[in-house]
């Protein structure tokens, strides 16, 4: 468990973790639940005693859409709405599966996608997607 | 709800309606849609401008929207409500320009919005790209959500995991909605629908087709608000506002706790406890169609169906012509206009009806109706309830 810096806004303190590969998402001090996104103050108790922490990178998908897109921008892609383990909800894309594949209910593990020095969290199917 | 909202219950009436510009207004600016709507809503009411004394606006690109429309009209306003909630905030307008009119602070207040959605040049993908800038959302952005349709979609795809609802069930709303339309000269489309046809269309974001979304329009609307007593004495049949409530609980659709239940809910409670009225008494229902999973959700949340019923409620016509309850019978979002912000329209068709004039659309009969707005992606809700003098 890491504590916030007070020096910079936790905006920052996500943004270069995701760049350097590692997904931490919150849990409050005083009311012991997880936050995502980041905060300054807890939204469930106003508390500012957070800290940082790793989640297990598991979670379950909760909603899912197919956004259409001609085949010559890349073709369709998925986007859904992950439930993590210890509670949060965030959006992101399921990869690695053709998006038809992806249903509610899907186990998923989260992964850090690095790209021109931006971290970016994408889930993929945990045991390929078996159901 | 403050139990000191009952008082306010039929204290203030829409005395004025208007509409311009629906549907493609080339040669048009938004400033003049929205100019020439307001100024017939006020001559509607048998008023001045100069007698406009409370002014109520929102823009989807100016954050200042209030002081260019006050400078455009030539008005010095007592009262000045900017409230941007997105296409529910001229919903969310009534209540505090009813605190407004019942402390004197003002004595007509003119609601007004205009947008050249369809025709302007700077067009949807560049308010797109500055709305990156200007309204980030940085935790759902580098996903490239389809906004608004893709927030939408996750919610219809909840719905029907939950609840079994269909994608034929999402097209009975664009089905009952056309057909509405298709009795409204002013709707802006009015082809033959068919659920095949909604099924049959291209896909955006699934599980919605283009025909499970609203119109791209050009549109303007206005509405005028006065005291009860005073609109008595005004030329056009008053309707009263006998409920109003508003409830934000998140702005990106991640954030929702429950992606099939909406803050609906809360600004439905405390509009039906202000009026002192529930589900089962509303003539008609107004509801804001940017999607048709909208429908489903707000008769749900509004109380005239349980929660995972909808799908049923809508089935053979159900909320059609006909059908047990009117909905959205100007044609709503998905047939009638659309302009960028819908909410305006949902209230000034309400008003219509009750007044009697809504053509061969007209609902027999009816003494009262609620007008539902959402804003942003299911992010905010306004819900206002509206009676002829009959429902004092």
């Amino acid at each position: 468990m890491t504590e916030l810096h007070k020096d910079t806004g936790v905006f920052a303190q996500h943004q270069a973790a995701l760049a350097e590969g590692q997904f931490f998402i919150q849990k409050c001090g005083d009311c012991a639940q997880h936050i995502y996104f980041p905060r300054e103050i807890c939204p469930h108790c106003g508390s500012d005693a957070l800290s940082w922490v790793a989640p297990s990178g598991q979670g379950t998908v909760y909603a899912v859409t197919t956004v259409r897109r001609k085949a010559a921008d890349g073709g369709d892609y998925n986007v859904s709405l992950i439930d993590l383990d210890e509670g949060p909800r965030l959006m992101s894309r399921v990869e690695q599966l053709q998006p038809d594949a992806i249903h509610i209910g899907l186990r998923v593990r989260a992964r850090v996608v690095v790209t021109e020095g931006q971290g970016r969290v994408v889930f993929d199917a945990i045991d390929g997607g078996a159901v | 709800m403050n139990s000191g909202l009952k008082s306010l219950r039929g204290s203030a009436a829409i005395a004025g309606v208007a509409t311009f510009g629906c549907g493609e207004a080339h040669g048009f600016t938004e400033m003049e849609l929205l100019v020439r709507s307001a100024r017939a809503a006020v001559a509607d009411a048998g008023l001045k401008m100069s007698d406009i004394d409370g002014l109520c606006t929102a823009s989807v690109g100016s954050t200042m929207w209030t002081m260019p429309v006050v400078e455009y009209l030539g008005i010095r306003p007592s009262f000045i409500d900017g409230t941007m909630v997105g296409g529910s905030s001229f919903i969310a307008h009534l209540l505090p320009a009813m605190h407004a009119l019942q402390s004197g602070q003002c004595k007509a207040v003119l609601v007004c919005y205009g947008s050249t959605q369809r025709t302007a040049s700077f067009g949807r993908r560049e308010i797109a790209q500055a709305r990156r800038w200007m309204d980030p959302q940085p935790y759902e952005t580098p996903y490239e959500p389809f906004n608004p349709p893709s927030a939408y979609a996750l919610a219809a795809s909840r719905h029907m995991h939950q609840y079994g609802t269909t994608r034929r069930d999402l097209a009975e709303v664009a089905v009952a909605a056309r057909a509405w339309a298709r009795l409204n000269p002013e709707a802006f489309s009015r082809d033959p629908l068919s659920i095949d046809d909604v099924l049959n269309a291209r896909m955006v974001s699934d599980p919605l087709s283009v025909r499970d979304c609203c119109l791209v329009t050009d549109g303007g609307g206005a509405y005028v608000l006065v005291r009860a007593d005073r609109a008595k004495d005004l030329p056009k049949k008053p309707v009263y506002v006998l409920g109003n409530g508003t409830a934000v609980w998140n702005r990106q659709i991640s954030s929702m706790h429950d992606l099939t239940v909406t803050a609906a809910t809360q600004s439905g409670r405390d509009a039906y406890a202000m009026a002192g009225l529930g589900p089962k008494d509303m003539d008609m229902a107004q509801l804001y169609d940017a999607f048709t999973i909208n429908t489903l959700l707000f008769l749900e949340d509004l109380g005239f169906c349980k929660k995972g019923e909808a799908g049923a409620f809508v089935q053979g016509g159900g909320i059609a012509p006909g059908g047990h309850l009117p909905v959205n019978t100007n044609g709503g979002g998905l047939s009638c206009v659309h302009p960028g912000m819908y909410g305006i329209f949902t209230l000034i068709e309400a008003v219509r009806q009750l007044r009697g004039e809504a053509g061969d659309r007209q609902v027999a009969g009816a003494q009262t109706a609620l007008a539902h707005g959402n804003g942003g992606t299911l992010s905010s809700q306004s819900t206002a309830i509206f009676g002829t003098f009959e429902t004092l």
